[in-house]
């Protein structure tokens, strides 16, 4: 029964961590088009950002809810200014440009931070479900992915704001036919976008050793579960993450932390030859 | 590429040149120098073990040189900084050989890279010192090793922690050789010491999420966890099994945390109480270790830089060094057989004799505990001979071998 408990929290924690790297990209890459290979790179900034403010002395929740987020998302604004706004739909160009943002993020971080890990402990201790011990983080992470989640529907589908960042998205031309400046919104897009990316990074950060190459690990990991996801952002990340994730979780209990990682790559491969538009192509259609 | 009958011809040239210039003596060259190569990563993501690395092989020469050098003659150092890039080792590793001719090699951190440039020392007739903590088995007489292996650390380590913390043991590994071969030793002195490995779980150096490991280490209720857990992303583990509440639940033993200093990556409280073998702690005390720290301290100042295997590199030069004394040349084949004397030094980890059947250490390996960010010594094995080596290994009987043997425990 115990053991029941901490699998299911495992499940939901691994699934929630899946949205939570996915996010950011869900918002660059499903909405925008764009593909954008820093993604993993702005994670790990936002990571150090955590890392440098937690140092400095500001609380640890100040640090990955407020100011890790505001930093990428600055950076972000520079990177949509100086780079991407120079490059929308031209998709195999932007994929060259980010990759190239990777490098040189990679190696900025590495010259200030130099290549060595570092890290900060979880803020929250651990607790006990009957005679297992359960990592408190993880709790924290599944209920801000689920209030994340409820707030960006919220934004996207109840507010003036988000439907105008949506039409823009479809119809950039008739967006703009009406008014609105679809180039203010696609840099505000792209803004919020990277914000995601880097409230990721730093939710994460408390949990691993933080390498200014730690990016890499995210990245095929986002893009499997946005691609898979399909047109539907939040709809789409959700059942893409719920369904590698238990993959992932099933495998791994029943047989080991590799297997695991395996059967979640072998689970993508299949659902994308059965669902090539992404689960949200065939269900659910026509949700946000 | 293409290649016209210029750039051939150029190049031929270039060739016969150089060896001409093998063929003059190395001696008559340089008679008061004597030139000494370095190969690391000094930057890179393996630089936490190189710069240090690099540190206490130029501590280690400056003290030499200070003293008068050897026989007369002063060390030049030709250093190469390989980037955490295993093709450069060997273009580096040919450099040194070929153009910058120098008399000895010391370097290499990862297998990977000893491997790259070891068969280019042996063809070129260049002496070879790798110093560092590896999987053990490489049988090859142009070859010195210095730091630890498996058998060494484990067989000290397994039995000390069986005693305190009893007989169940959980381990996790790197799923690359060097964790397969110690989960193997860890077995092995487990059932000796009539304990038991309930599982071992192995880990690609990139999984970052022990959170399911986590839970199946509660339901499998070992008396203690056995980590062989390699690289950055490994440290999560350390902290998730902390942020779990676990640290304080079941004790921990490691034969890799902390050999690049990782218990400093991790706070006090996730870092103490968890038990590690190694030749070397910064807390000994010992004459040559208090001796090695101040002359640290004035080369470099901050000590905490200072790792199991920047020792290691800087016992290795010193023990090539007292070879060259003793052989009155640096003489590939002289310098060897002094080392295979059975020669030893006072290093700052204690008596490290080499050991003439595999050219690998005889070392004291000291049980220490972590605590505070410090590595406490609480038990000294000393001169542990490197049986998983000389189990495979004999180049007394053989010496023209030159193989890597995986060793099965």
């Amino acid at each position: 029964m115990d053991l029941a408990a901490v699998i299911f929290v495992e499940t939901a924690y691994a699934i929630a961590s899946l949205i939570l790297v996915s996010m950011g990209l869900a918002v660059v890459f499903g909405m925008m088009r764009v593909i954008n290979l820093a993604h993993g790179e702005f994670m790990m900034m936002g990571g150090y950002t955590t890392i440098v403010a937690v140092k400095a002395g500001i609380n640890i929740y100040i640090a990955i809810l407020i100011i890790a987020p505001f930093v990428v998302g600055i950076i972000g604004l520079v990177v949509e200014r100086l780079v991407i706004r120079h490059l929308y739909g031209r998709l195999v160009d932007t994929m060259l440009a980010t990759w190239g943002l990777s490098l040189f993020f990679v190696g900025i971080v590495t010259m200030i931070f130099g290549n060595t890990t570092t890290g900060i402990s979880t803020p929250i201790s651990g607790f006990q479900i009957g005679d297992y011990q359960i990592n408190g983080y993880n709790f924290f992470i599944i209920v801000l992915v689920i209030l994340l989640l409820i707030v960006m529907y919220a934004l996207l589908k109840g507010t003036r704001l988000g439907l105008i960042a949506r039409g823009t998205m479809q119809r950039s031309d008739i967006a703009a036919a009406l008014g609105y400046d679809p180039e203010r919104i696609y840099m505000l897009t792209f803004m919020a976008g990277s914000a995601l990316s880097g409230l990721a990074g730093a939710v994460l950060a408390p949990l691993v050793g933080l390498v200014p190459t730690s990016g890499g690990a995210y990245i095929a990991k986002s893009f499997i579960t946005v691609v898979a996801g399909g047109p539907s952002i939040i709809t789409g990340l959700i059942s893409s993450a719920a369904s590698f994730g238990f993959i992932n979780q099933v495998f791994t209990f029943g047989i080991s932390p590799v297997v695991g990682e395996v059967a979640l790559l072998v689970a993508a491969v299949i659902l994308l030859r059965l669902m090539p538009q992404g689960i949200t192509g065939r269900f659910f259609k026509g949700k946000l | 590429m293409t290649l016209n009958r210029r750039d051939f011809m150029a190049g031929t040239a270039g060739l016969l040149t150089a060896a001409c210039g093998a063929m003059i003596p190395g001696s008559a060259l340089a008679i008061d120098k004597i030139k000494f190569g370095s190969i690391l990563d000094t930057s890179g993501i393996f630089d936490a073990y190189g710069k240090p690395m690099d540190m206490a092989a130029r501590l280690a020469i400056d003290e030499i040189n200070e003293a008068g050098g050897l026989n007369g003659a002063s060390i030049d150092v030709t250093a190469y900084d390989t980037q955490s890039n295993m093709a450069l080792y060997t273009q580096f590793g040919q450099k040194l050989v070929r153009q910058d001719k120098v008399d000895v090699v010391h370097g290499g951190i990862l297998s990977a890279s000893r491997e790259a440039i070891r068969q280019t020392m042996r063809k070129s007739k260049t002496l070879y010192f790798y110093n560092v903590l590896y999987e053990g088995g490489v049988c090859d007489r142009n070859i010195f090793i210095t730091g630890v292996t498996p058998s060494q650390q484990v067989e000290v380590l397994v039995p000390h922690a069986i005693k305190k913390w009893g007989k169940k043991i959980y381990v996790l590994a790197a799923d690359y050789n060097y964790g397969q071969i110690t989960a193997n030793w860890i077995k092995k002195y487990a059932a000796d010491a009539g304990a038991e490995v309930i599982a071992v779980d192995f880990f690609p150096l990139d999984v970052a999420d022990f959170g399911s490991t986590i839970a199946k280490i509660q339901t499998a209720k070992p008396d203690m966890i056995v980590s062989v857990l390699v690289g950055g992303a490994h440290l999560s583990f350390y902290r998730q099994w902390a942020a779990a509440g676990m640290n304080k639940k079941i004790p921990m033993a490691s034969t890799t945390l902390g050999v690049g200093n990782e218990h400093k990556v991790l706070t006090a409280d996730e870092g103490d109480g968890i038990l590690v073998a190694y030749n070397y702690s910064p807390e000994l005390k010992s004459p040559a270790n208090t001796k090695f720290l101040q002359g640290w301290t004035k080369k470099f100042g901050d000590t905490s830089l200072i790792h199991e295997i920047a020792v290691s590199n800087y016992q290795g030069v010193h023990l090539w060094a007292e070879a060259v004394r003793r052989a009155g040349s640096t003489d590939r084949t002289k310098v060897t057989e002094a080392l295979e004397t059975g020669l030893s030094i006072k290093g700052p980890g204690g008596l490290v004799t080499i050991d003439p059947q595999t050219h690998h250490a005889i070392l004291d390996v000291h049980v220490m505990e972590i605590k505070n960010q410090k590595m406490n010594v609480l038990e000294s094995a000393l001169q542990r001979p490197p049986l998983d080596t000389q189990s495979a290994c004999d180049l007394k009987a053989n010496p023209d071998d030159n193989t890597q043997y995986e060793i099965k425990a």
